[in-house]
C-alpha cells in the first residue's frame, strides 16, 4: 500500500483554519503519518521505541520525519518506557513511546505500573494486528488493553485512521491534565496504513466526562487557614504533587509566610531546595528522624500533593492521630483513602497554595523549629556523621554521596535506582532544583536508574545526569547501556556495589536471623562491559581514590561509568520498622 | 462498620472497554460484585451501570471514587436500599404436565405475582419481578412441582431523589452530544493479507 506523505507546511495550512467553518485544507495521509502530526502538534521532539511488525508503517512514516523526530532506539521496551518516565520527570513534559503488538506491547507493562503509581504523563502508543485479526491469535496478537486497563489512566484501541487524530489529542490531554498519568494507545495495522481525509490537529482540551480539576471550595480553604492559624505545632508534609502541578514557588511562599517546618516524601524530594531553612528532610521508612518522631506531635498536619503511602505513614493507627489534618490534592480519590482528612482541600495545588497563603498569618515557631533540630542534631551524631565518615576500611554509600555533593554542589539529576543506594542517595544528595530526583518511588521497580537516566539526558535541563544505582538493579536493564552508546547519552552511572541485594539482605538480617536467602548475587566486571559497549569507565575501592575518580567522572566528555565497592553489609538507618508507627523510627 | 447492601449506580459514556475499567476496580480489592446491570438513560448517549454489593460504607464510598476517577465516568453514586426503587426479574421453567395435574399450583403462583410467559407441551415459563424474598420464596414454592431451572436478571434500580440530576444530565447531553462509538467492523472480513 502507498504511503503518502505530506510535508510540514501543508499540514499547518491545515491546522491554522478554523475548527468551526470557514475554509478547510482537506489532505489525504495514512493513519501512520496522522500519528506523526500529532506528535509535531504536541511538540514532540523525542520518542524513546522499539520497531516490529504491527507498527512497520509507524516506522515507515517516521523515516521521513527524523529530521524533526528524534527516535532513540532502545534497546528492550522496558527500557524504552523508562527513559520517557526519566525524560518526563527531568523535562515536565510528556514522555513518547513507541513499540509493536504482543511481546512489544507486554514488556511495557511495568513502566505503565510505575508511570500510574508515580503519576507521571507518558503516551504509549503500541502497533496492533490487523482489525479483522482481534481475536483470532494471530502472530504477535496480545490483547494489550485488557492487559493495561489497570496500569493506565486511559486507554483505547484505534481500528479506524479517522479516529487518530482525536484519539491522540485526547491521550496527550489525558496523559498531562489533572493527575498525570500513562495513556496507552493501540492502532490496528489497518489504521496505519489507511488512507483518509485528514482536517487538520486540534489540541484536546476539554473531555465531558472528565473534570481534571475542580472549581475550588472556597469554604475549605478557609477552615483549612483558620485551623493553620491556630496551630501551635503545625507541620507541612509534601509530595510529588507540588512538581506535578509546577507550584514549586506557590509552595516555598506558603510555607514561609505560615512559618511552618516542610518535610518531603521521596516523590515530593527537590520540590523545593533541600537546605531551604524551613525543611525538615525527608519523611517514611529510611526518611529523618525529626520529621518522622514530630509527625506524631504537631497539632496540624498539612499534606500537599501527597497520598499518605504506607512506606511513609508506618503504622496508619497510630499515624498522627494527636492532629488536626489538612489534605490538598487534586485527586479527590486520595483525599481520606488512607488517612481521613479533617478539611480536604480538593483542587490544583498552585490554585490552593495562593489561597491558602493569602489567609494565613504570617508566622514563626521558633520552639517548634527547635524540636527538629534537636532530633536533627542527635541524628547527625548517631547517624550521619559516622555513616559520612567511617571507620571501616570500606567506604559507605552515604559518603560517596556526601562526595559527590561536594563536586555538583546540588546541581544535577539524580537518577536513582531501587534499594539501599536509593534510600541513602534520597537521604544525602543535596539539591537546588526541581526534578531533579528521579526514582521509582511507588512501585519500587529495579533496573529503572539505567533507562530512566538515559531520558532524562534528553531533556536538555542543561545539568549533569547522574544515575546512582546498585549491583542488583543495573544487572536488570544494562542492556541499556547499548542504547547510551548508539544514541550517545551523556549519563554518569555510579554502580554502587556491595556485592549482596544490599535491602533484602538487610531485611533478613534484622528480621530473618541472618538467614540470607538469595541475596548473594554475582557481577560482571562493569568496567569491562561499559568498555564493550564503548563507554569509558573506572572502578575504585579506596577512600583516598574516590574523590578523583568521581571528578574524571564529571569532567569525562560523554558517558562513563564509575563502579565504586561499598561495604558489604552496611545498613541503612535511620528506619521505620514494618508495623511500627513513624515515632518508633530507630537510628540503628 | 458493619457491611450491608449498597447499591452503585454509574453514569457513564457508552464505551468499549469500560466495563472491565470498571469490574477491576472491585475484583483488585478481592470484592464480590452481587448483581450487575448495564443499560442505557433516560438521556441519549449516557449510559447506566447498576451495581450491587455487601459492604462497609466506608469501602463503597472509595469504590465510588475510584470509579468516579475513570475518564469515561460522568458520575457514580452509592445508595442504601431505602433511597432505591429496585426490581429483579426471575424466570422459572417447570414441566406443565405437573402444573396441569396440580390443581394448587396455579394458586401458589398468583399468590407470588408470578405470570405466564410460555407454555409448550413438556414446559411451562413463568416469571417475578420483585425484591430478592420474592424472587427466591417462589423457588421454594415450584421446588416441590419439578422446578427445571431458575434464572435472575441483575438490579435495576431508579433513585428516589434523581430528579435534580436528571435535569443536568439533560442539559448537559444538550450542550454537549456525546460521542458515537466506534466498534471494529472489520471482524468479518477476512482479507488475504500477509501480516508481519
Amino acid at each position: 500500500m502507498e504511503t503518502l506523505t505530506i510535508n510540514k507546511e501543508q499540514t499547518n495550512l491545515s491546522n491554522n483554519s478554523s475548527p468551526h467553518g470557514g475554509v478547510r485544507e482537506v489532505v489525504t495521509i495514512s493513519g501512520s503519518v496522522a500519528v506523526l502530526e500529532a506528535l509535531l502538534a504536541e511538540n514532540v521532539d523525542t520518542i524513546f521505541g522499539y520497531p516490529g511488525g504491527a507498527i512497520m508503517p509507524i516506522y515507515d512514516a517516521l523515516y521521513d520525519y527524523q529530521e524533526k523526530i528524534k527516535h532513540i532506539l532502545v534497546r528492550h521496551e522496558q527500557g524504552g518506557i523508562h527513559a520517557a518516565q526519566g525524560f518526563a520527570r527531568a523535562s515536565g513534559r510528556t514522555g513518547v513511546v513507541f513499540a509493536t503488538s504482543g511481546p512489544g506491547a507486554t514488556n511495557l507493562v511495568t513502566g505503565l505500573a510505575d508511570a500510574m503509581i508515580d503519576s507521571t504523563p507518558v503516551v504509549c502508543i503500541t502497533g496492533q494486528v490487523f482489525a479483522h485479526l482481534l481475536g483470532t491469535d494471530a502472530f504477535q496478537e496480545t490483547d494489550v488493553i485488557n492487559i493495561t486497563t489497570p496500569v493506565t489512566k486511559w486507554n483505547y484501541q484505534v481500528t479506524d485512521a479517522n479516529e487518530i487524530p482525536h484519539v491522540l489529542a485526547k491521550a496527550f490531554y489525558i496523559a498531562a491534565s489533572g493527575r498525570p498519568g500513562p495513556v496507552l494507545i493501540d492502532i490496528t495495522k489497518n489504521a496505519q496504513l489507511q488512507q483518509f481525509n485528514f482536517e487538520g490537529y486540534h489540541k484536546c482540551e476539554h473531555i465531558r466526562s472528565y473534570r481534571p480539576k475542580p472549581i475550588v471550595r472556597k469554604e475549605y480553604v478557609e477552615a483549612a487557614a483558620k485551623m493553620i492559624n491556630e496551630a501551635k505545632k503545625p507541620f507541612v508534609v509534601f509530595g510529588q504533587g507540588v512538581i506535578l502541578g509546577k507550584a514549586e514557588k506557590e509552595f516555598t511562599q506558603f510555607i514561609e509566610k505560615a512559618g511552618s517546618p516542610a518535610a518531603w516524601t521521596i516523590m515530593g524530594m527537590s520540590a523545593i531546595p533541600t537546605n531551604h531553612p524551613l525543611g525538615m528532610g525527608m519523611l517514611g521508612m529510611h526518611g529523618n528522624y525529626g520529621p518522622n518522631v514530630l509527625t506524631n506531635e504537631c497539632d496540624v498536619l498539612i499534606a500537599v500533593g501527597m497520598r499518605f503511602d504506607d512506606r511513609v505513614t508506618g503504622r496508619l493507627d497510630k499515624y498522627a492521630k494527636q492532629a488536626q489534618i489538612i489534605h490538598l490534592d487534586i485527586d479527590p480519590a486520595e483525599i481520606d483513602k488512607n488517612v481521613k482528612a479533617t478539611v480536604g482541600i480538593w483542587g490544583d495545588c498552585k490554585e490552593t497554595l495562593p489561597m491558602l497563603t493569602a489567609l494565613v498569618e504570617q508566622k514563626v515557631y521558633p520552639q517548634w523549629l527547635a524540636r527538629f533540630h534537636e532530633f536533627a542534631e542527635e541524628e547527625k551524631q548517631t547517624c550521619i556523621l559516622p555513616e559520612i565518615n567511617p571507620q571501616t576500611e570500606t567506604l559507605s554509600m552515604a559518603e560517596v554521596i556526601n562526595t559527590l555533593n561536594e563536586l555538583v554542589k546540588g546541581d544535577a539529576v539524580i537518577v536513582t535506582d531501587v534499594g539501599q543506594h536509593q534510600m541513602v542517595t534520597c537521604r544525602y544528595a543535596s539539591y537546588n532544583h526541581s526534578k531533579s530526583n528521579i526514582t521509582s518511588g511507588g512501585l519500587g521497580t529495579m533496573g529503572f536508574a539505567l533507562p530512566a537516566a538515559i531520558g532524562a539526558s534528553f531533556a536538555n535541563t542543561g545539568r549533569p545526569v547522574i544515575a546512582v544505582i546498585g549491583d542488583g538493579g543495573i544487572q536488570m536493564t544494562i542492556q541499556e547501556l547499548g542504547t547510551i552508546m548508539q544514541s550517545d547519552a551523556n549519563v554518569k552511572i555510579m554502580v554502587l556495589n556491595n556485592q549482596y541485594l544490599g535491602m533484602v539482605r538487610q531485611w533478613q538480617q534484622l528480621f530473618h536471623d541472618k538467614r540470607y536467602s538469595f541475596v548473594d548475587i554475582a557481577s560482571p566486571d562493569y568496567v569491562l562491559v561499559a568498555k564493550g559497549y564503548a563507554i569509558s569507565g573506572n572502578k575504585v575501592s579506596k577512600r583516598e581514590e574516590l574523590k578523583k575518580a568521581m571528578t574524571a567522572m564529571l569532567a569525562h566528555n560523554g558517558a562513563y561509568l564509575l563502579e565504586v565497592m561499598v561495604g558489604k553489609e552496611d545498613n541503612v538507618f535511620p528506619m521505620v520498622p514494618q508495623g511500627c508507627s513513624v515515632s518508633e523510627i530507630r537510628l540503628k | 462498620m458493619s457491611k450491608k447492601e449498597f447499591t452503585i449506580t454509574v453514569y457513564t459514556e457508552n464505551q468499549v472497554g469500560l466495563l472491565n475499567r470498571i469490574a477491576i476496580i472491585f475484583s483488585r480489592r478481592k470484592i464480590n460484585v452481587d448483581s450487575l446491570n448495564t443499560s442505557p438513560t433516560e438521556v441519549e448517549s449516557v449510559h447506566r451501570f447498576t451495581i450491587v454489593i455487601n459492604e462497609t460504607e466506608e469501602v463503597v464510598k472509595k469504590l465510588c471514587r475510584q470509579i468516579e476517577k475513570q475518564v469515561e465516568v460522568l458520575k457514580a453514586y452509592y445508595n442504601t436500599e431505602d433511597e432505591v426503587v429496585w426490581q429483579e426479574l426471575a424466570l422459572y421453567k417447570v414441566p406443565t404436565d405437573i402444573i396441569a395435574s396440580e390443581v394448587k399450583v396455579e394458586r401458589l403462583l398468583r399468590e407470588n405475582g408470578a405470570h405466564t410467559v410460555v407454555i409448550r407441551k413438556d414446559y411451562t415459563v413463568f416469571a417475578v419481578a420483585g425484591h430478592r424474598e420474592e424472587t427466591e420464596a417462589l423457588i421454594k414454592v415450584l421446588e416441590p412441582f419439578g422446578l427445571i431451572e431458575f434464572v435472575r436478571s441483575g438490579r435495576v434500580a431508579i433513585l428516589k431523589g434523581s430528579s435534580d440530576f436528571h435535569d443536568r444530565l439533560k442539559e448537559f447531553e444538550q450542550q454537549e452530544p456525546g460521542e458515537e462509538v466506534i466498534e471494529n467492523e472489520y471482524l468479518n472480513e477476512n482479507e488475504q493479507v500477509f501480516t508481519m
